[in-house]
């Protein structure tokens, strides 16, 4: 019953990987790309990791291997956003389809602080020191 | 356990493996395509986190349990690469682009 369930959660992540593969060749730009490839193929490896957990059924293995789940999840999407954010500073273009770019003009190339939408702005907030 | 004659877990196992090879030729092919260094770097954390999916598959089919310690380490060390490669684009690019803004200004004052 184990084994049956840690070979559906193997092919599960392999098919998750297998789609983050995909998905990294066939998006039209960098950010799409990233959104494929970080995703998918962190649920992949915490998939895998998990029947292997299943697998061999003892203490120290299941703790390692869910300590592994959480550091993966834990990192992955901290080191796309620096990603992202390096790229979005060296100017990497959006795809030309794209609908809307929300950051447009409201990073300060300077000091890298982000500025408030206008929506958002309160009314005593500080403004953006130069 | 079987069923229909096949042992369930290293098929899957098998096959898991062929599909997640897939993935990392693709992986590799954006790594060459580029076009951008953003693009590179993140193909090559997508392929230390596939990475850790073969290795927990060869944990699984070889009956290997020692290798989930590996996998860990891999896990780490992708994280702190994309983080240091994040750091460096950061940097290096933004202060490329305001040297060429301060030069560009330089050239305007020198003859207007």
């Amino acid at each position: 019953m184990n084994d049956l369930l840690a070979a559906l959660l193997v092919l599960l992540g392999a098919l998750l990987m297998l789609l983050a593969g995909i998905g990294i060749t066939r998006m039209p730009d960098l950010f799409t790309r990233m959104q494929a490839a970080t995703k998918a193929s962190s649920l992949g490896a915490g998939a895998t990791l998990l029947a292997v957990a299943l697998h061999f059924a003892e203490v120290g293995i299941g703790v390692r291997a869910l300590l592994a789940i959480a550091f993966i999840f834990l990192t992955a999407p901290i080191s796309a956003h620096m990603l992202a954010r390096a790229a979005y500073f060296m100017g990497v273009a959006i795809w030309e389809r794209s609908v809307i770019d929300d950051l447009e003009g409201r990073y300060d190339r300077r000091n890298h602080r982000l500025e408030s939408p206008p929506w958002a702005r309160h009314e005593d907030e500080e403004r953006p020191r130069g | 356990m079987t069923i229909a004659g096949v042992e369930v877990l290293p098929t899957a196992g098998a096959i898991a493996l062929a599909l997640v090879s897939v993935a990392l030729f693709l992986a590799a092919l954006r790594l060459f395509r580029g076009p951008t260094l953003p693009d590179r770097v993140v193909a090559l954390e997508l392929i230390s986190s596939l990475m850790v999916g073969i290795i927990a598959l060869v944990s699984i089919v070889g009956e290997q349990a020692v290798l989930i310690d590996v996998a860990i380490a891999l896990a780490l060390v992708g994280f702190l690469g994309a983080v240091a490669f994040a750091r460096y684009i950061e940097k290096g690019t933004t202060a490329r682009g305001l040297a060429a803004e301060a030069q560009a200004e330089a050239d305007r004052a020198e003859d207007p």
